[in-house]
């Protein structure tokens, strides 16, 4: 579904991806880890199309064609879907009004008809139970005073409506305690399903011993440094990433 | 970031849909201002002699402020000066004979407000909307007149007003905006052909939303109507104004007054939506829009409230405001202004506190795209009668791009100590965070920037009537169209 191959990435004059690998299927899940700094969000936004990140070299390809040079807008229409670190404000635009907007606007793409506000209405009643969200909350403002795990819930409440093929997750743990993580954890359990895939980006292990990875890859200094099972999660949660040696090493290691 | 700065570029080129000219005979005085002018629109009107006195002293009063080169100068804007003598100060389409029904009105000017989206023939008219057509210095029509003569309401147009109801013309006319008030006060006055009169009697809810549509089409001309609004003891209306103008290269006159009057229990709630044309992307032609809108409220507890969308007018000045006589009344004021290319906007409002127990709201929301210049300027005063008087502000600005202004002029005058004011302002950028998330939606450039936008405006637009928000909002979207994805 997705094949990363010696990606490299920049901000401004820095690069920040200095040489990726990545074969994502469908069906699975891969975590990426990695130390703060180490390029994950980067990784994560550059896929998606984030206009503040240039890519300088290696290629991105979704479903056989290459993701670089597609506009954001189109990369979400062909089935990306990133579930947002920070997710941004959007004052006066209710949160329903605009999940209908995009749902809308992906429908058009493929040429299928567009909701009206009831048919949207009776889809999200429905989807809201993903992630335990009171429905009052899609009446308000889009992340305009939302808690931290509120945010958090409506990117995974999105990621239900949007039905993505590919969904990559950029520390959809940060800042939750622990009910919250295992709501957020829960929602994404319920949306795994064998024709579509997940990247999840963390900085802890916390999280994957509720979704449990097909796949781990530690990233550090914008290189995949060392890939293994769920259990490289657990060897980084004990033993930290310092000694998973240096990014020169990275070559050998990723596969 | 290029997709960005395409669309601010495109927002700042987008067409003007209304400035298509009809092809009617017309009857026209010749330009330029002198007695005579004023004599020959006062005549065309058929008019008493108390107007042709009122009308003449207010043309001396604006004569020793044009010699006296006493012209507003303190506006935000810059203009060449307009030669007064260049205007053609009445144009009318030429009646065959006097209309006995609208059946008889020049298809072509019915077409005209057709294509503008107003149907003014009785099978097609708007719903629950009565309507009065003001093309260029006459009323053309004014629909469901018989419909609100059940309920003792009059609507009909200024010039029927003064032949029809001469008492309540005479005694309301320029007692809110008296023609000493500024320069355009003085020359509308002098020269105003016409406009909406409305009174609603005590303890009347008018059932529907009563409409004018003011359209300039002739070259040459200025337009300055007059609109006189009286809601008596009890009572409440709901008006809303709509405007529009051919594409010319030269630069037209608009020089309007309004005038609101409540008393006791009164309410009035007008709504602007100004589309004026606004002049090319270069800055070339487009109307000059020096209004004067001012409300009272007389009796207490009594309520005024205007709503403005402004994204017309090669430049536009105006200032609605509310003198809050009555004890416990209210003023409010909403306003969205959006300029583009080299439009200007000075457009804010004035709270007069002289009543006690006085509460006013003002939420002013500018927008600037491509060179413009965008303007709030406002006033509140409290007056050492006014104990308890209470005002909030709120002024935004939203810029798009980074060769546009936003300006900010608040003025407070309070002298009274009970008063309670608060004030907010903010002035952002739509930012390249929040039109990335919108993307990722899958929402194009150009969707993200009407969202974001209609967002920001939503507090204004909210207070609307229902089928005129969604005009606004199709105003701004297509102020906002013909970007690429």
């Amino acid at each position: 579904m997705l094949q990363i191959t010696n990606l490299h990435a920049s901000v401004g004059d820095v690069e920040i991806l200095k040489g990726v690998d990545l074969q994502v299927n469908a069906g699975e899940v891969h975590a990426i880890m990695g130390p703060n700094g180490s390029g994950k969000s980067t990784l994560a936004n550059v896929l998606a199309g984030n206009p503040s990140f240039t890519t300088t070299a290696g290629d991105a390809t979704f479903e056989g064609e290459s993701l670089l040079g597609m506009p954001p807008e189109d990369r979400a229409r062909a089935g990306l879907f990133l579930c947002f670190q920070h997710p941004i404000e959007v004052p006066g635009v209710r949160l329903d009004h605009f999940m209908r907007a995009g749902f809308n606007a992906i429908r058009k793409s493929k040429g299928m008809d567009e909701y009206d506000v009831l048919k949207f209405d009776r889809l999200l009643n429905e989807r809201v139970d993903v992630v335990e969200m009171d429905r009052n909350l899609t009446k308000r403002s889009v992340n305009e005073g939302f808690s931290g795990g509120e945010k958090k819930r409506n990117e995974v409440l999105q990621m239900a409506i949007f039905e993505p093929k590919l969904s990559i997750l950029d520390e959809p743990d940060s800042g939750l305690d622990v009910d919250a993580l295992r709501i957020v954890a829960d929602g994404i359990n319920q949306l795994r399903r064998p024709d579509n895939a997940i990247i999840l980006v963390t900085h802890y292990q916390r999280i994957l011993n509720y979704v449990v990875p097909d796949q781990v890859h530690v990233l550090i200094d914008g290189r995949i440094v060392r890939s293994g099972g769920k259990e490289l999660a657990l060897e980084v949660e004990s033993r930290g990433y310092d000694h998973l040696g240096r990014p020169a090493e990275a070559t050998q290691a990723s596969g | 970031m290029t997709t960005t700065n395409q669309v601010v570029r495109d927002v700042a080129k987008q067409e003007y849909k209304y400035g298509f000219v009809t092809d009617v005979e017309q009857e026209s005085a010749p330009p330029g201002l002198n007695e005579d002018t004023i004599r020959f629109i006062s005549a065309k009107k058929n008019e008493p002699e108390w107007m042709l006195e009122w009308r003449m002293k207010a043309y001396h009063h604006f004569l020793s402020l044009l010699d006296g080169e006493r012209l507003p100068g303190w506006a935000n804007i810059h203009h060449p000066p307009v030669n007064f003598q260049d205007i053609i100060y009445y144009s009318a389409p030429k009646a065959k004979k006097e209309l006995a029904s609208l059946d008889e009105v020049d298809p072509e000017i019915l077409s005209t407000y057709e294509k503008l989206g107003i149907p003014l023939q009785e099978q097609k008219r708007l719903a629950g909307v009565a309507v009065d057509a003001v093309f260029d210095s006459v009323s053309i029509a004014t629909t469901f007149k018989e419909e609100l003569a059940k309920h003792g309401i009059i609507f009909c147009s200024m010039s029927e007003a003064v032949q029809e109801h001469p008492d309540l013309v005479r005694k309301y006319i320029g007692s809110v905006v008296p023609h000493t008030d500024n320069f355009y006060a003085a020359l509308n006055a002098a020269v105003f052909s016409d406009g909406s009169f409305c009174y609603i009697p005590k303890g009347v809810r008018c059932p529907m939303e009563l409409t004018t549509y003011f359209r300039i089409n002739s070259e040459g001309s200025g337009q300055f109507e007059r609109t006189l609004i009286i809601a008596d003891e009890g009572s409440y209306v709901s008006y809303l104004e709509g405007c529009s103008a051919p594409m010319r290269d030269e630069n037209q006159l608009h020089a309007a007054v309004v005038e609101l009057i409540t008393l006791d229990n009164a309410e009035i709630k007008y709504s602007t939506i100004q589309n004026w044309y606004p002049g090319d992307d270069e800055g070339k032609g487009g109307i000059y829009n020096f209004v004067t809108k001012r409300g009272i409220c007389q009796g207490r507890n009594s309520k005024i409230s205007w709503t403005q969308v402004e994204t017309g007018s090669a430049i536009t000045w105006k200032y609605p405001s509310v003198i809050l006589r009555g004890d416990d009344s209210i003023g409010e004021f909403y306003s969205v202004a959006l300029t583009k290319a080299y439009q200007q906007a000075d457009t804010g409002t004035k709270m007069i506190h002289l009543g006690k127990n006085t509460r006013s709201t003002i939420i002013a929301k500018g927008i600037s795209a491509g060179h413009a210049q965008n303007t709030y300027r406002g006033l509140v005063r409290v007056m050492p009668r006014a104990t308890n008087a209470w005002n909030f502000t709120q002024c935004d600005s939203l810029l798009l791009g980074d060769q546009c202004g936003a300006h900010t002029t608040p003025y407070v005058e309070v002298r009274n100590n009970s008063a309670h004011l608060e004030h907010e302002a903010f002035t952002s950028k739509v930012s390249e965070d929040q039109l990335f998330y919108c993307n990722q939606r899958g929402i194009s450039i150009e969707d993200a920037h009407s969202l974001i936008i209609n967002g920001f405006c939503k507090e204004v637009f909210k207070q609307l009537p229902l089928e005129f928000a969604v005009e606004a909002t199709r105003l701004l979207e297509m102020n906002l169209e013909g970007t690429v994805g």
